[in-house]
């Protein structure tokens, strides 16, 4: 699995990146985080707020700093599609 | 019925009477009056808001024709959230859905001067009609401000090259259960009070004393409707605030009520929220100073205008 979070560099987008970090630490395995900074690129996912959440190119949120339940949350409805 | 209790608890078991009575119980009172509808006003849209988020706004505004855009782009920014931190994929994101440039700032104005936090102030602070005018005035300089930047073929001080994408946009699904929507607004509202409390506290702690110990001669002299340039100076002093504005406005608030125009005091509230410092910095580094400029110039001179019409015609 992999998660990126697009932001271009505000708190909120960092501090999304260190919770995202937590929540895949807690289910183990492999995955990725990875933050996407480039405006282009975050613009090829139709994100216009920022921070936002992408599991396996899906966006999953947008505009908000998630807790690690949510995104726990998110990345199980994810695995039951 | 709270003032009531406050003043049994000011004058009845504190026993206080005269000035300091005033000043206590003033902040007393608006101390937690304020509190309680900001927590109010700001979960009902932030509720609201878990429905309306920008992304959907974008696939509404693709393909509108110019005016009527100009009228939903500024519409929208009342429900949708704004954080200057999110300017630069807001306004390339829109740029890149085809939707024309002046709409995109009549969404720009409207989105940080209608946000929740003045909004819940306004009405706390000041009543329903004052709010009423406010929102309705601010949309009027978002429309206006939004139409005129659009005619005047700015597009090439967009300084990053964004290329229009192709066919039309699809919504981003984002399925919720009402308890989900609940819980994320009454995170939200926590979120922003713990960020405000203290600011609406000092805010109103100081125009508690400018209540009770400042007289009314002196604010009348300095921001009353005869001072000229009064709605001018408050423009200008409202740009660096945007960041205090919940303890800035119970300031005004008293500065009001002490005498100061109302003109005046609307012209002070819309340039702390619409014209951001903060926002401008960020701007920057998608468009030229010159846009930026325009930008500001237009919606500052909207703002000013307001003030002198209502220190005119009340």
């Amino acid at each position: 699995m992999k998660i990126e979070i697009l932001g271009t560099g505000c708190a909120k987008c960092k501090a999304l990146e260190e919770v995202a970090k937590e929540a895949i630490a807690k289910i183990g395995g492999f995955h990725s985080v990875e933050k996407v900074d480039d405006i282009m690129k975050i613009m090829e996912y139709n994100v216009v707020s920022t921070p936002a959440l992408v599991i396996d190119g899906d966006v999953k949120s947008t505009g908000k700093l998630l807790t690690v339940e949510e995104i726990l949350e998110l990345i199980n409805s994810t695995d039951e599609n | 019925m709270w003032k009531e209790i406050v003043d049994y608890l000011t004058i009845d078991i504190l026993g206080l009477t005269g000035k300091i009575n005033g000043v206590v119980n003033f902040f007393i009172y608006d101390t937690f009056k304020i509190w309680f509808l900001l927590i109010t006003i700001i979960f009902v849209v932030s509720y609201l808001r878990t429905h309306f988020n920008t992304e959907k706004v974008r696939v509404y505004l693709q393909g509108k024709s110019e005016f009527t855009g100009n009228i939903l782009a500024s519409l929208f920014g009342i429900i949708t959230p704004f954080c200057s931190c999110s300017a630069i994929p807001l306004f390339l994101g829109f740029i890149q859905a085809r939707i024309p440039l002046g709409v995109t700032f009549s969404f720009l104005i409207s989105s940080p001067m209608n946000n929740e936090i003045a909004i819940a102030l306004l009405f706390g602070l000041f009543g329903w009609k004052i709010t009423v005018i406010y929102i309705g005035f601010g949309l009027l300089i978002a429309i206006m401000g939004g139409y005129f930047i659009g005619k005047m073929n700015m597009e090439k001080y967009i300084l990053i090259n964004v290329k229009p994408m192709e066919g039309e946009l699809e919504d981003i699904k984002i399925n919720l259960t009402f308890a989900q929507r609940v819980k994320e607004a009454w995170e939200y509202t926590t979120d922003i009070f713990k960020k405000i409390w203290f600011y609406v506290l000092i805010g109103v702690l100081i125009g508690a004393f400018i209540h009770g110990y400042v007289p009314a001669d002196l604010i009348v002299e300095y921001a009353g409707a005869n001072n000229p340039f009064a709605p001018l100076i408050a423009v200008i002093a409202g740009i660096p605030m945007y960041s205090n504005a919940a303890g800035v406005m119970p300031l005004i608030e008293v500065l009001t009520s002490k005498g100061m125009a109302l003109g005046t005091a609307l012209s002070f509230m819309m340039a702390i929220t619409a014209l951001s410092l903060p926002e401008a910095m960020i701007l920057k580094r998608v468009i030229h100073m010159k846009l930026i400029a325009l930008f500001f110039g237009i919606v500052g001179f909207g703002i000013i205008c307001i003030g002198y019409l209502f220190n005119f015609i009340l």
